[in-house]
């Protein structure tokens, strides 16, 4: 894939010289490791800095590094149509994940952010509206973790689970239906 | 009933009315599949919407971890179940981009070309399926004719009708078949004329137009901030394909017209899949013009199964290659990809991270219908919910997609 001209890297490291690192370029996508609480302010400066007019958030995801430490990272992948570059940023993030949230400058994160929430339970701080999307309100656990049972857990529901420290089920007929 | 009723009683002059919380879905023929939508009303107005989703999560992304990548490619089938062969597609690209090779001409050749033709399987759905929410069941009729000859075709090259699983990282499964190229020019040749049939059932329909032009119009800037893509995006006047963008496969020896419109509607996001199916026929009839003889799969024994099966049974070295395929896969770099095509739906994108093994560490599915079906929330001027039926049916979200 060939991107032309290509993305300037200098005046972003300008910029955030000190907090972000530049991590080259992967497979055609320039990729930079942000502190989480960078985060907002870089994701804002790409989408409205007039030279890279990073304006469409293509995706959010949510990976856990098990075991190594930091454990969770939450990955954004950006494009800018006027000059159609693709980049990743990278966000590692602790245990509990805790990362503040972009809906403020795309409305788009919303859904990303709360799959990211429900699947790896990284916990994004400022969201409007961080609810369990996939799972059902009221669910344990966060499915898509490393040390999460392929099969979930062992229950009434769920014969072929895996045995292990079951999460405290709410009883089905009884939980809040939102 | 009586609940509501009550809740109208007059008190002096004006009606004092409540809002109403209704329930749509998941069992309801116009949510396309099992989307549940707690509506609150006021009267006919909606006030607000919240969509539920996830009936039909399967964990794709966590089931991905576990299997090989040759296992994975059925998959991706059942993401957005109307065109298998282009999430076949997105997925192989992004293996291959790790591993750094290509797959042979023809097969790139082979694949757009079955990548279109999903694209004509995915539009003329929604071709038939928004004029059926609004009440018009004649045109899904129709297109349901034509989607017959479509899964012909694909019967024809990979023996399945719906989950085609063709691609393999470094090629396709087979060849073309004898007879095949013969078939497709028919249908190259019929389906323009059924293009217009839909046409003119549909756009001098005046119910379908009142119902549709004017309506849940998106402006661009809200369109590429709630991160709609494809033929959703080009309705609101973006212009904004990855086909021409970032060309992938042979999509930069093809010639083709990225279809907009500006109005950003319901009619808009219609008309635009109904054109796009136009492009697609011109994009067939090239790769059937242009595609040439060769290998159909990448000559490397360490990722691609034997071309000739025969020689599985009667030589020990292919023999052990395609257990060892079958059994252990094939190791992928370490590294970190993210690979986008342009599917019916809009971006569908695979970041897959390798560690090295035969299996992806991690893989997510950026799928376009989850972020298009987000957009219901960002559509302001649909107030009626017979208006967000139809905004629902013309931003064309595929359930199995959602909710991967």
């Amino acid at each position: 894939m060939s991107v032309e001209p290509s993305l300037n890297r200098a005046p972003i490291m300008e910029r955030f010289r000190q907090a972000i690192e530049d991590l080259g370029t992967a497979h055609g996508i320039e990729v930079f490791a942000v502190p989480p609480e960078k985060i907002v302010e870089f994701c804002r400066f790409l989408k409205e800095d007039p030279a890279l007019k990073f304006n469409f958030l293509s995706d959010i995801c949510g990976v856990d590094h098990y075991p190594e430490t930091p454990r969770y990272e939450a990955v954004y992948h950006l494009y800018s149509l006027p000059n159609k570059w693709r980049i990743r940023i990278k966000c590692r993030l602790g245990d509990p994940p805790e990362v503040p949230s972009v809906t403020g400058v795309w409305r788009t994160a919303n859904w990303h952010e709360r799959e990211a929430w429900d699947m790896y339970g990284i916990r994004f701080t400022g969201h409007p509206d961080l609810r369990r999307i996939y799972m059902w309100e009221g669910f344990e656990g966060f499915p898509q973790r490393k040390d999460f049972p392929l099969r979930g857990y062992k229950d009434k529901l769920n014969p072929f689970g895996a045995e292990g420290p079951p999460p405290t089920q709410p009883d089905l007929a009884t939980r809040d239906i939102p | 009933m009586t609940e509501v009723t009550e809740l109208m009683r007059p008190e002096g002059e004006a009606l004092n009315t409540k809002e109403v919380l209704l329930n749509l879905g998941p069992q309801h023929p116009s949510t396309h599949g099992v989307l549940r939508l707690v509506l609150e009303l006021d009267g006919e107005y909606v006030e607000r919407v919240d969509p539920h989703i996830g009936y039909l999560h399967r964990g794709t992304e966590k089931l991905a971890e576990s299997f090989t990548y040759t296992q994975i490619f059925p998959l991706t089938d059942r993401l957005d179940y109307l065109c298998p062969p282009s999430n076949n597609l997105a997925f192989a690209l992004a293996v291959e981009k790790l591993l750094e090779i290509e797959a042979p001409i023809r097969a790139q050749y082979i694949r757009v070309l079955m990548a279109e033709l999903a694209r004509i399987s995915g539009h003329l759905l929604i071709t038939g399926a928004l004029p059926m929410d609004l009440g018009a069941m004649t045109a899904l009729l129709y297109v349901m004719r034509e989607r017959e000859m479509i899964m012909d075709l694909l019967e024809m090259i990979t023996g399945a009708r719906m989950h085609t699983s063709f691609c393999r990282v470094g090629g396709v499964r087979e060849d073309l078949p004898d007879g095949f190229l013969p078939k497709i020019r028919e249908f190259c040749d019929i389906f323009p004329s059924r293009i217009r049939d839909y046409e003119r059932l549909l756009e001098d329909n005046r119910v379908f137009l009142n119902r549709t032009e004017g309506i849940g119009v998106i402006s661009p800037e809200d369109a590429i901030d709630l991160g709609l893509s494809g033929p959703n995006l080009r309705a609101s006047g973006v212009d904004w394909d990855i086909r021409r963008d970032e060309p992938y496969e042979v999509y930069d020896r093809l010639d083709f017209k990225v279809i907009t419109r500006d109005e950003g509607d319901c009619y808009a996001r219609w008309r635009c899949r109904v054109d796009e199916m136009r492009e697609s026929i011109r994009i067939i009839e090239q790769c059937i013009a242009q595609m040439p003889e060769g290998p159909f799969q990448i000559d490397m024994p360490t990722i691609a199964f034997p071309v000739d099966k025969e020689r599985v049974h009667c030589s020990m070295e292919a023999l052990i290659q395609h257990f060892d395929l079958s059994a252990y896969g094939f190791n992928v770099p370490a590294g970190e990809v993210y690979s986008a095509i342009e599917a019916p739906k809009g971006e569908l994108g695979f970041y897959i991270i390798s560690d090295g093994s035969p299996k992806p560490f991690r893989m997510k599915v950026r799928a376009p219908s989850f972020v298009n079906l987000q957009a219901l929330f960002g559509v302001t001027n649909a107030r009626y919910l017979a208006d967000m039926i139809a905004v629902l049916g013309s931003l064309d979200p595929v359930m199995a997609e959602v909710d991967k």
